[in-house]
């Protein structure tokens, strides 16, 4: 569902991590199952070329983190700068939902999946590089770590350890409240008109 | 205080200030198959209208054949996903070029080649390679299902205003050195991410010095440097490609028109946020080497390993990207054998593109071991192309001429290459699967992919001029 409304506040969870810079939106889901008409259903096939061995995905690849047991239930993705470059699917964040990830803690994202992300209820945290090291070496020495990530706060904690991080107000509130952003814009229905109004005929 | 093109197309298309968010109004829409369906599903379903059916257009290009003009040449849930766009563009009423419509067209094709890109307008698609159209000096960008499901219902998007880089290739550009080198040795200099949160302005001599297919290909691939959006100013370049187009203004609006573009330029003193400068004598042809489009070299230089990068990050990335590329620090190059060329793409699918090919082609003969296909963009493109007998010294030199679409470029026809495969592809991305899981990319210019199908290998391209 496409604006939806339910909010983000808080989330606790573990976290598995994807030790990679520039993680593009073909390899969060390939082409090949690009051509639905729903939004639903892309989780079996998120990072398909790393997670299974073959075409059919009958065989997981046991050296894919998402793979392994120890990260199995984990709501968090850990990963690095870029993630989500390339492609403006938004199937990239429907397969990471749909999988099951509340949220991404990551270096850097790219602009478009950004804003996807938060048309998703999907939270993209950025913490700074060396921040990220220590969350990485965190999970490694304890993958059953419990995270939490806290929106109205800003943090990300885990054991007596807290990062804050930064997030833009508008995309905050549209996260907290789980706005319905079309039925707001259509509020403004009037000033549109009156813009197309005043526009020049050859547009 | 003085205002940048980026500062006047901005400012004029602010509908209301909703915080630090503008509500802008967006003057054209393109719309394709992929990216469109639960965008309609979800007006359906809340019962919304599309506002201005005029200001979009639809084309079929991503999941369609190119050796067949039925519908379900490419199996039953690409040919539902076309049909779904052709029922919601029925009911909405929006004009949609269907699959073999001689307007029919790689979205990024097809809309410029029409006129329905113009200089000043806000572009969007639900397409990452939107950013072609700055190219007219038009805020053009790629956006999601969820904002194309916006713009239908509103004819607007909040936004937030980017920062601001200039790109200066100054210069004229040598012999043999393409629109696409161009943006490769750009994308090479400030690496993949390197604009993110920006828009770019392209300016200086070798760029004012192309055509618009060629601005087209630089500002294309603006989302592979992770910008915004990239533009260039209007001039009369893009004033004379546009008169007469289809859908450009005519008559006196035309000239009123032309009149509002000229006013279209970044002012003397005004600053950005970001300036890099390039010298186009130093571009070589390039060749990208790994598998995101920052991994990229001059044909005549060797491969780098990761003791070339002193960033961890970079040096593990470029560790990765020869593994999967097969690749080793030091490789040259011109020794190293591709079994497939693919030439077409919204990057370099036109007709220049396609003449800069065959003029290559002409010199030879594809190698047994090559597998060369040309993919028009658009039915423009192809019929063109026709015209002058292009395709048919393609396919005297062995080349397969194919029907327009986005083809091998992102394979979700059965235009894909299988793991091993090695390309040079003149798209855009060299991603990891891209063209078929464990194939292997390489970026290149038209001219290089066809010197790449009668050798067999990376030939530098400077080797054929006379």
């Amino acid at each position: 569902m496409s604006n939806s409304i339910q909010g983000f506040t808080a989330h606790t969870g573990s976290a598995v991590p994807l030790d990679q810079a520039n993680v593009d939106t073909d390899q969060i889901i390939p082409k090949q199952f690009l051509t639905g008409v729903t939004r639903a259903g892309y989780g079996k096939h998120l990072f398909h070329d790393w997670r299974y061995l073959d075409l059919e995905e009958k065989v997981p690849n046991p050296e894919f983190s998402l793979n392994k047991p120890e990260f199995a239930g984990a709501s968090i993705l850990l990963t690095r700068e870029n993630f989500g470059c390339g492609s403006s699917r938004e199937h990239a964040p429907w397969s990471l939902n749909d999988f099951g990830f509340k949220t991404i803690i990551a270096t850097s994202y790219a602009d478009i999946f950004y804003g996807n992300c938060i048309n998703n209820q999907l939270l993209p945290v950025a913490l700074a590089s060396s921040e990220m090291d220590a969350l990485f070496a965190a999970v490694e020495a304890n993958p059953a770590l419990e995270i939490t990530v806290n929106l109205p706060e800003q943090t990300v904690s885990f054991g007596e350890t807290s990062f804050s991080f930064d997030i833009a107000d508008h995309h905050k509130t549209n996260l907290l409240k789980g706005l319905d952003a079309i039925g707001q814009t259509l509020e403004l229905t009037d000033k549109i008109s009156a813009y197309e109004a005043k526009q020049p005929v050859w547009v | 205080m003085a205002k940048t093109l980026y500062d006047k197309v901005w400012q004029a298309h602010i509908i209301d200030q909703l915080g630090e968010d503008s509500l802008i109004y967006i003057d054209r829409h393109l719309i394709h198959e992929v990216t469109s369906p639960q965008a309609f599903a979800g007006l359906n379903e809340k019962s919304r209208k599309v506002r201005c059916p005029e200001r979009t257009v639809g084309t079929m290009d991503h999941s369609i054949s190119t050796r067949s003009l039925a519908i379900d040449a490419c199996g039953p849930q690409n040919a539902l996903q076309l049909h779904t766009l052709a029922n919601n563009c029925e009911q909405h009423g929006i004009q949609l070029f269907p699959v073999g419509h001689q307007k029919q067209g790689i979205v990024h094709v097809m809309g410029p080649e029409l006129g329905l890109i113009q200089p000043g307008m806000t572009v969007v698609c639900g397409d990452s390679h939107t950013a072609t159209h700055g190219a007219f000096g038009a805020l053009a960008f790629g956006i999601g299902t969820s904002q194309v499901e916006h713009v239908l219902a509103t004819q607007t998007l909040k936004q937030s205003r980017a920062k601001s880089m200039l790109i200066k290739v100054n210069g004229t550009l040598p012999v043999g050195i393409t629109a696409k080198d161009i943006i490769l040795a750009i994308i090479g200099r400030i690496g993949h991410a390197g604009a993110t949160g920006h828009v770019i302005e392209y300016a200086g001599e070798a760029i004012s010095g192309l055509t618009m297919e060629e601005r087209m290909t630089v500002c294309n691939m603006s989302i592979e440097a992770g910008a915004k959006a990239g533009l260039i100013a209007p001039d009369d370049t893009t004033f004379e490609y546009l008169k007469g187009r289809e859908y450009a203004p005519k008559g006196q609006d035309w000239e009123d028109a032309v009149a509002y573009w000229k006013t279209l330029y970044t002012e003397e003193g005004a600053s950005f946020d970001t300036v890099v400068e390039l010298e186009a004598a130093d571009i070589a042809p390039q060749v990208t080497w790994g598998t995101n489009p920052g991994q990229v070299i001059g044909v005549d230089a060797p491969v780098p390993g990761p003791d070339d990068f002193s960033d961890p990050i970079e040096k593990e990335s470029a560790k990765k990207a020869l593994g999967y590329m097969g690749l080793s620090a030091g490789d040259k190059l011109a020794d190293v054998a591709v079994n497939h060329v693919f030439i077409g793409s919204c990057t370099n699918g036109r007709i220049e593109d396609l003449r800069a090919a065959a003029h290559i082609a002409k010199n030879g003969k594809v190698v047994d071991s090559v597998t060369a296909i040309v993919v028009p963009g658009s039915g423009h493109v192809k019929k063109q192309a026709e015209a002058e007998g292009l395709d048919k010294i393609f396919t005297d030199a062995g080349f397969e001429w194919r029907l327009p679409g986005c083809s091998m470029c992102l394979g979700m026809n059965d235009d894909k290459l299988v793991a091993g495969d090695r390309c040079a592809s003149t798209s855009n991305r060299n991603f990891e699967g891209r063209q078929g899981r464990g194939a292997r990319t390489h970026l290149v210019s038209p001219a290089m992919a066809a010197a790449a199908a009668i050798t067999g290998r990376f030939a530098d391209v400077r080797e054929f001029q006379e």
